[in-house]
């Protein structure tokens, strides 16, 4: 965190920034965008293959929430002097954490307790 | 040790080996670090939510499936719901800068309407779910959905509940410092909400009709 290291206290109160029309507008628009074209895929099925449906509106999903952290939370590098971003990515690898985690071991525990599955090549 | 004391007393000049005079914190001024942190921490929870339906969204217990039960033109209209009282609460908050008390409660109305649209929607979406026999103890899947929408839709009411007190608070008082960082506060907390929900329409009712 470079913003860190000019640190002055008068600023304490410089929180967050409130954006102008402009960027509540571009945000907005963004978000219309990146929300209809997911919808659009899997109502129509424009896509053959289910997983690049999923790919793709997962894609989008992520690219909305980015933008709602810049133009409608006021995200940046800067805002509390980085506090809020290093909060933010702390966060970020406990959620990726827990995610994957939950899905891979219980995943691999499905496959692995499946009645029947296995039990020939054991013997 | 008292001999030292009574020498440090004694001397003209009492040493002090912590700051005297804290510098000055204007008042309110760790609001919003304080109230991203709950958010964050928040968003744990919701983390935890997504997981449990990540591992048990298949288990249907030979119920109804994703398929049989989500109307996917009924989310988009609620997502654009969310969306758009998303953007009348951005209204709100410019006009609170410009201070003007009317237009910031008229904004703050009508993004509570779009709360209340949502709300209401998602219930009736309930009501037919559960009507039809998928209650929540029907099968993994319907559980773990139910108390990860649920979980988002209450924080959208409690959101709401928020929303009609600082109205009254701003009728009242005006729109003073205080009231300006509580209608912040909230500003986050409804942005929050709606990032949750594209996780909601991505992962559970997109994702589930192509499951």
């Amino acid at each position: 965190m470079s913003a860190g290291t000019h640190v002055v206290h008068a600023d304490h109160a410089v929180g967050h920034g409130h954006g102008s029309l402009r960027s509540y507008l571009i945000g907005f628009c963004l978000s219309v965008v990146l929300t209809a074209i997911p919808f659009w895929l899997v109502m129509s099925g424009a896509l053959d293959s289910r997983q690049a449906t999923a790919l793709t509106i997962m894609v989008f999903a992520a690219a909305q929430i980015v933008v709602h952290m810049i133009f409608f939370l006021h995200m940046s590098a800067r805002s509390e002097n980085g506090w809020t971003m290093m909060a933010l990515i702390f966060t970020l690898v406990i959620v990726g954490i827990t995610l994957s985690g939950s899905l891979w071991v219980m995943y691999h525990l499905n496959v692995n307790m499946m009645p029947g599955h296995g039990m020939s090549q054991m013997r | 040790m008292n001999t030292r004391i009574t020498i440090a007393q004694d001397s003209a000049e009492v040493p002090v080996f912590y700051l005297v005079d804290e510098h000055e914190h204007a008042e309110g001024a760790s609001t919003a670090l304080g109230f991203w942190i709950y958010l964050m921490s928040d968003c744990l929870i919701f983390a935890v939510l997504f997981a449990i339906f990540g591992v048990l969204g298949g288990n249907y217990a030979a119920g109804p499936s994703p398929k049989d039960l989500f109307d996917l033109p009924l989310v988009a209209v609620n997502t654009s719901m969310l969306l758009l009282s998303s953007i009348t609460y951005g209204f709100a908050m410019l006009t609170m800068e410009k201070g003007h008390i009317g237009a910031t409660q008229i904004w703050l109305a009508v993004t509570a309407l779009f709360g209340v649209a949502f709300v209401g929607i998602e219930l009736s979406e309930f009501a037919h779910m559960i009507h039809e026999g998928a209650t929540p103890q029907r099968s993994a899947f319907l559980s773990s959905f139910f108390t990860l929408v649920g979980t988002h839709g209450l924080h959208v009411t409690f959101g709401l509940v928020w929303m009609v007190t600082l109205m009254v608070q701003v009728a009242q008082h005006g729109l003073v410092e205080a009231n300006r960082r509580r209608l912040m506060c909230l500003s986050m907390f409804w942005h929050f909400l709606d990032v949750i929900w594209i996780g909601v329409f991505t992962f559970v009712y997109l994702m589930g009709m192509l499951r």
